[in-house]
């Protein structure tokens, strides 16, 4: 390939436009579902552990049960729960409705506080029901 | 063949009759189908989550062998998940990695790695609930 085909005309990318809110939650369903394929592992390697007998359990657990591990699990939790609901926000949008002005920011919104209250609602529970 | 600056055939002619690739939507389809199933799959599994918080052994195993729902559910949500991550990925892939060689093998690891977790997860809670 010679040099001129290397510099044809881009499309501008992300970073010409101005950050705005449903740009924000695209990205961080892109992000989240990411983390989220990395996450998949952390449930592997407990049901597995479970699955291999009490004394791997028992490591898995107390990993689990540690300050760090409780804190990658809230933020496992949290991601799952804000990619639930970025999906939920594009099942609508596929439908073709809630693409206009106010409609398509309340549900970014709702995206981003929905799946912060709720990983607290579901830890809080947790809690509650040890 | 296709390339061959030799031949006299335009682009058109070279696949007239051929049909479509067959599978142009089957990604996106895919795609809404497993998102759907995993809305109510997601919320069964943090639920579950939540209530092995802090179980033991003997509590993680009662879980999922006494009853059938919530091994049957973990399954679901496992395989169901391992799908729809691996077609995710390699949309990001396609997205992101534009060198061929690596896209290849950066999609038939994404393909390894979702079948590794589908079917390691599959297979501890078979035992989990069988044994």
């Amino acid at each position: 390939m010679s040099k001129v085909e290397h510099r044809r005309p881009l499309s501008p990318h992300l970073q010409v436009y101005r950050p705005m809110l449903t740009m924000m939650m695209s990205i961080f369903h892109r992000i989240t579902g990411t983390a989220l394929y990395a996450g998949a592992l952390l449930l592997i390697y407990y049901l597995v552990a479970a699955a291999n007998g009490p004394a791997s359990f028992a490591t898995a657990a107390s990993i689990y049960g540690s300050i760090i591990g409780q804190i990658v699990l809230f933020g496992f939790t949290w991601a799952l729960l804000h990619h639930l609901l970025g999906g939920i926000r594009h099942a609508i949008w596929d439908t073709g409705y809630g693409m206009d002005h106010p409609v398509r920011e309340y549900l970014a919104q709702g995206t981003a506080i929905g799946g912060i209250a709720l990983t607290i609602i579901v830890w809080a529970l947790a809690f509650m029901m040890r | 063949m296709a390339n061959d600056p030799g031949s006299l055939r335009t682009a058109l002619g070279r696949v007239r009759f051929l049909g479509s690739a067959k599978s142009g939507t089957h990604h996106a389809w895919h795609m809404r189908v497993t998102s759907v199933a995993l809305v109510p799959l997601s919320i069964l599994f943090v639920w579950m989550v939540a209530s092995l918080v802090g179980k033991d052994y003997n509590g993680v195993r009662a879980m999922f062998a006494d009853r059938f729902i919530p091994a049957a559910v973990m399954i679901l949500f496992i395989l169901t998940s391992a799908y729809h991550m691996m077609l995710g990925m390699q949309t990001i892939i396609e997205d992101y990695v534009h060198d061929e060689p690596i896209k290849t093998w950066s999609i038939m690891g994404n393909l390894l790695f979702s079948i590794l977790v589908g079917f390691a997860g599959l297979f501890a809670v078979l035992k989990l609930s069988l044994t």
